[in-house]
């Protein structure tokens, strides 16, 4: 088996609830937002990071690119732990990370500075990463936009005078400009209509083959997860609950969450054989976690030693790793 | 065939910007029959919002309905004095709307919001209208629903919040409930829930419902019948399976092929590609003339540029509007 590009073991990230009494301030609580998260991406694959709001997928994201310092566990990229590199004081090194490792937002309108032409958003990834190279800039920006779908003179605008979906592909180019090999895409077609929707998951793969990306996929829509990703993986209240290949996650998932999760996803097709787990309740907040599997007050599958202790992620299949004590 | 409960004939609402007439909703046609869901779908932009605000004459300035009628129960509530669309406005047609966060007042409790909207529109009692709500709130599936009345909607989640704005509209036994993408501020599995609760409410009290919205799968499981929406005009018109299994409009078409589908396996062999719509919606300052949505269909011929396809039933139920698919039209 070749190395892992990107492998992540026991991430997690807390953050302190503090309560404000006379004097000093004191820890009253602790939202695990990603609790003891581990997985790994081959080169070239996409991994599908699904949940709902609040599950922990931004957060491991941002963890991984120590956008938020994580509060512990170790993320190797290329062989190499991350995570002290980003401690220490070697902008060098960190910057040399950070190349290799980029990141499409959201929202194509927040994302980009408005007050700044295309060329100049593109520009600035070249400035802080290659600037002894000032005279292939040029070639490089046209290059790059001809790459997601635009024209060199698109340079020269704003982003106010583009589409959503031509603001995705500046942020792609963006993104692209210092030649990284993993892409963190959080949402990157959320915010845009089902027509350009297609168009840009379409640029995403085609980028992939062209130029040996491998992807990290953050998405709570199921239906493009399954058409991008290699893999996927389910987060539930800050923990990874399972991870599989992506057809085997979604012809037989393992936990119940999942299953859940996939069968109140509305499918395009009147008549579909309704076969629809309903979930009780809503996810518990953070800050009141349930004991045990996290999962187990709404679990239809809950055994009595659900509520006490928390199920390892351990091997299920092929690839296929769950936390669940009566796995289906 | 009994008259439908709500039709909508001819409607054009325009919004007269400084820089010209952005024709956002220009001849659209719909009829909604009693206890039927109609699903109203299409993109941002293509006028499906526009619309349902239009019927109950919301649409905010820089808007205005210029034409068409909309005839409900009989009367056409385009032309209907304020004071007298007042009595059908909340009362027979009601909406829920799409952020459940910012469409209850954060100053009102539960209780009272509630309790207003019975007391303005029915002779009743305070404890008779408080007995109301604390019956619809249990309906939609809150619990404890007499501790809820002191509740404030920042101590709702997301789900109970439109929950919440479902008894609402159901407080004074509309028939006709106009739902603008009631579940896209939702998770999917509370959106499911909510799914659940309005076809459950639907069967349960017989009611009309307008569902707009921009998800295919929800009108798959929801609508009766479906009208799908593009530059402000209508394309086309049919029963859910029709529109599904046999569209017949270009644009429905290409619409549902540009989906990832969930039940698809897309691995094994070569990488795939997702059928797309070349282009963009127009821009309604200057809408194409003819088929607004000749620049990117596959198979408009040269007269497309020219006429403007009419709403033409090609089969029982089913109206198409496309010179394509045998459409009559006007020449521009």
């Amino acid at each position: 088996m070749t190395e892992a590009l990107l492998e992540v073991r026991n991430l997690s990230k807390h953050y302190p609830v503090l309560k404000r009494g006379i004097l000093l301030q004191r820890k009253a609580a602790e939202i695990r937002a990603v609790d003891d998260v581990s997985f790994s991406i081959q080169p070239g694959e996409t991994l599908g990071l699904v949940g709902e709001s609040g599950c922990g997928k931004t957060t491991t994201a941002r963890a991984i690119l120590n956008l938020v310092t994580p509060s512990a566990g170790s993320v190797r990229f290329a062989g190499q732990d991350i995570v002290p590199v980003f401690r220490g004081s070697d902008r060098r090194a960190q910057l040399a990370i950070r190349r290799s490792l980029q990141y499409v937002f959201q929202d194509p309108y927040l994302s980009l500075n408005p007050r700044w032409t295309i060329g100049e958003t593109l520009r600035e990834p070249l400035r802080v990463h290659l600037a002894d190279q000032q005279s292939a800039w040029q070639a490089r920006i046209d290059t790059l936009l001809e790459m997601v779908g635009l024209e060199p003179h698109h340079a020269w605008r704003y982003p106010h005078e583009f589409s959503g979906g031509q603001r995705q592909r500046v942020g792609v180019a963006r993104a692209l400009a210092v030649e990284p090999r993993l892409l963190i895409l959080d949402e990157p077609v959320s915010s845009l209509d089902i027509s350009v929707r297609a168009q840009i998951l379409n640029l995403l793969v085609e980028l992939q083959d062209r130029l040996g990306l491998t992807y990290l996929y953050i998405s709570h829509d199921l239906s493009s997860v399954r058409f991008i990703s290699t893999h996927v993986a389910v987060m539930y209240l800050g923990k990874l609950v399972e991870i599989a290949p992506v057809d085997t996650l979604f012809a037989t998932p393992g936990h119940h969450y999942t299953r859940a999760l996939l069968s109140a996803i509305p499918v395009p097709d009147p008549g579909a054989a309704s076969t629809r787990i309903a979930l009780q309740g809503e996810v518990p907040s953070a800050m009141n976690r349930p004991p045990g599997c996290p999962f187990h007050p709404r679990c239809a599958a809950a055994l009595p030693v659900c509520s006490r202790e928390e199920p390892p992620l351990t091997a299920f299949g092929p690839g296929h790793r769950l936390a669940c004590h009566n796995p289906a | 065939m009994a008259e439908p409960l709500l039709s909508v004939e001819d409607l054009k609402v325009h919004f007269f910007t400084r820089d010209g007439v952005v024709r956002a909703v220009d001849g659209v046609d719909f009829a909604v029959n009693r206890g039927e869901t109609l699903g109203i779908v299409g993109e941002s932009g293509s006028g499906k919002t526009v619309s349902s605000l239009a019927l109950l004459r919301l649409v905010p300035p820089p808007a205005r309905t210029v034409g068409g009628r909309v005839v409900f129960e009989g009367t056409d509530l385009l032309t209907l004095p304020t004071k007298a669309l007042g009595t059908i406005r909340g009362r027979r047609i009601a909406m829920v709307f799409q952020n459940p966060a910012t469409s209850l007042n954060p100053i009102y409790s539960i209780g009272s919001q509630l309790g207003e909207i019975l007391l303005w529109h029915e002779p009743i009692t305070r404890a008779e209208a408080e007995a109301r709500v604390i019956s619809l709130l249990t309906l939609v599936g809150i619990t404890d629903p007499a501790a809820r009345l002191r509740q404030y909607p920042h101590e709702l989640s997301g789900g109970m919040k439109q929950r919440v704005g479902i008894a609402r509209a159901l407080l004074c036994n509309p028939s006709l409930v106009l739902a603008d993408e009631p579940t896209t501020a939702l998770d999917v599995t509370i959106q499911a829930q909510i799914l659940d609760l309005l076809a459950d409410l639907r069967r349960r009290l017989g009611m009309a419902m307008v569902l707009v919205t921009h998800d295919m799968g929800v009108v798959a499981r929801m609508a009766d019948r479906i009208t799908v929406m593009y530059a402000g005009r209508v394309c086309e018109t049919a029963d859910a399976a029709t529109i599904f299994r046999a569209p017949q409009h270009p644009y429905t078409r290409a619409l549902l092929d540009s989906m990832p589908r969930i039940d698809h396996r897309y691995t094994g062999g070569a990488r795939q590609v997702l059928p797309t719509i070349p282009g963009r919606p127009p821009n309604l300052l200057d809408p194409p003339a003819g088929c607004r949505f000749h620049p990117r269909c596959p198979d408009a011929i040269a007269d497309c540029r020219r006429i403007l396809p009419l709403e033409t039933e090609i089969a029982p139920g089913h109206t198409v509007s496309c010179i394509r698919r045998g459409s009559q039209g006007i020449a521009a």
